[in-house]
């Protein structure tokens, strides 16, 4: 999906946790999730904490937007 | 002689989506598919252990899966090594290759697995074994099973090997010198080949060059102009309205929706949930916001980082669902945010 909307010219970055998959279909703009049930926040941890780490991926992305890649290319998230 | 066979967490009967985080144990004799591959194996060879382990736990923490099963084959008489078949589910797919990979590089026994070809697990796994061609669901168990124990025997055998298409595997990209029987010389092959060509009939390359299919990489947005761009969101998660009023399928979806979220800041539990049926979707259903992450936009919103959030976000199911369908939807959404002059998305896949 990520290919055919990014072919139309936009700009756009998956958030994956499959990371391998996601290069396999040709997916240019990676941002890492945490796991494939929650990808953006554990329900183990307390409300704030996951708002908190899905800020700062969602950021990422956002910044990933706006980067001049020449290749395919894994965002590197912090938390 | 004697193999191992690895199984997921549903073919391993441990249970379904909810145990697929189940952490990776071998059991001794045969599990599941294990007693069809016996079957067909013969005396040969003994599949001596079944090894299972959770599609999302190989999925998340693939290298210390790897790293257990390692563990716990060391020490095993093992001459083979099997996984699957797979058919069509992506993750098992893509487990089934990590493992056979591991396998190899540390024992240097032969790996062999199976996987429909709208498997993700196949291009990324069928240069480095044999991944043979299976069907698309488990209805194809049999056929699957069979022929990679035909093809083990013949392998362990040491017997004469056929080129891939013929043995039934994706074509590893090996090239293998050949003596044609009856022999024909290249210059009359290739003479053949182009008079085939000029009359517009079917032939076959001998040099067949692997096709990629990438996109040209779209252009950086600069951060004034994202400060000013509703970004979208995308979704292959399920997330829905609760009652799923487009009726989108839980698996092997062909059908995606749209809904609007200009008036909300926040995918609250009740209201959205999710319909995907290849994960546990307690968390998804307590708070949407860990898929489709609308808490996270608004406060880039405020910020002034972004212009906004493009009033629907659209949601589909990436389960089961072939390579040409999600192809075909992303063509759709794409149109769609093209018609409302959006420049820039965020997908999140589950």
């Amino acid at each position: 999906m990520t290919r055919e909307i990014e072919r139309e010219g936009i700009t756009i970055v998956q958030m994956a946790n499959l990371i391998p998959v996601a290069k396999t279909v040709g997916v240019n703009r990676l941002v890492p999730t945490i796991s494939i049930p929650y990808p953006l926040g554990d329900p183990a941890t307390p409300k704030e904490e996951q708002f908190k780490l899905r800020y700062h991926r969602v950021g990422v992305a956002l910044d990933a937007l706006t980067v001049d890649i020449k290749e395919p290319y894994l965002f590197k998230v912090k938390i | 002689m004697k193999g191992i066979l690895y199984l997921n967490q549903f073919f391993g009967q441990i249970g379904g989506e909810e145990l697929a985080d189940f952490k990776p144990e071998i059991r001794e004799g045969l599990v599941g598919p294990a007693l069809a591959l016996q079957q067909d194996l013969g005396d040969d060879v003994e599949i001596t252990h079944t090894v299972i382990c959770g599609d999302n736990f190989m999925g998340s923490n693939t290298e210390e899966a790897v790293e257990l099963i390692l563990s716990m084959l060391k020490g095993k008489e093992m001459d083979v090594f099997f996984a699957g078949p797979a058919f069509r589910a992506g993750r098992y797919g893509s487990a089934c290759g990590h493992i056979c990979n591991a396998v190899k590089k540390e024992f240097g026994v032969p790996v062999l697995t199976s996987m429909n070809d709208e498997n993700p697990g196949v291009e990324m796994f069928r240069k480095d074994m044999y991944v043979f061609k299976g069907g698309a669901s488990a209805a194809a168990m049999k056929k699957d099973v069979k022929a990679m124990a035909k093809f083990a025997l013949k392998l362990l055998k040491g017997e004469k090997l056929l080129p891939a298409a013929e043995e039934g595997y994706f074509g590893r990209g090996i090239r293998d010198q050949i003596w044609l029987d009856p022999p024909v010389t290249a210059a009359d092959r290739v003479i053949d080949m182009l008079l085939k060509k000029v009359h517009g009939e079917p032939y076959e390359t001998e040099l067949a060059i692997p096709k990629s299919d990438r996109v040209a990489i779209a252009p950086a947005i600069t951060p004034e102009e994202l400060s000013k761009l509703e970004v979208a969101l995308i979704t292959s998660g399920g997330i829905v309205p609760v009652g799923n009023p487009d009726r989108i399928q839980s698996a092997s979806a062909t059908k995606w929706g749209k809904y609007d979220i200009s008036q909300i800041d926040d995918l609250v539990k009740g209201e959205y949930m999710t319909i995907h049926a290849g994960f546990d979707p307690a968390a998804a259903n307590n708070d949407s916001d860990v898929i489709v992450p609308l808490d996270a936009m608004r406060r880039y919103q405020k910020e002034g980082k972004i212009g906004g959030v493009y009033k629907y976000f659209f949601s589909t199911v990436g389960t089961g669902t072939t390579q040409a369908e999600a192809a075909r939807m992303g063509k759709e959404i794409a149109r769609e945010l093209k018609k409302d002059g959006i420049r820039a998305a965020i997908l999140t896949s589950t």
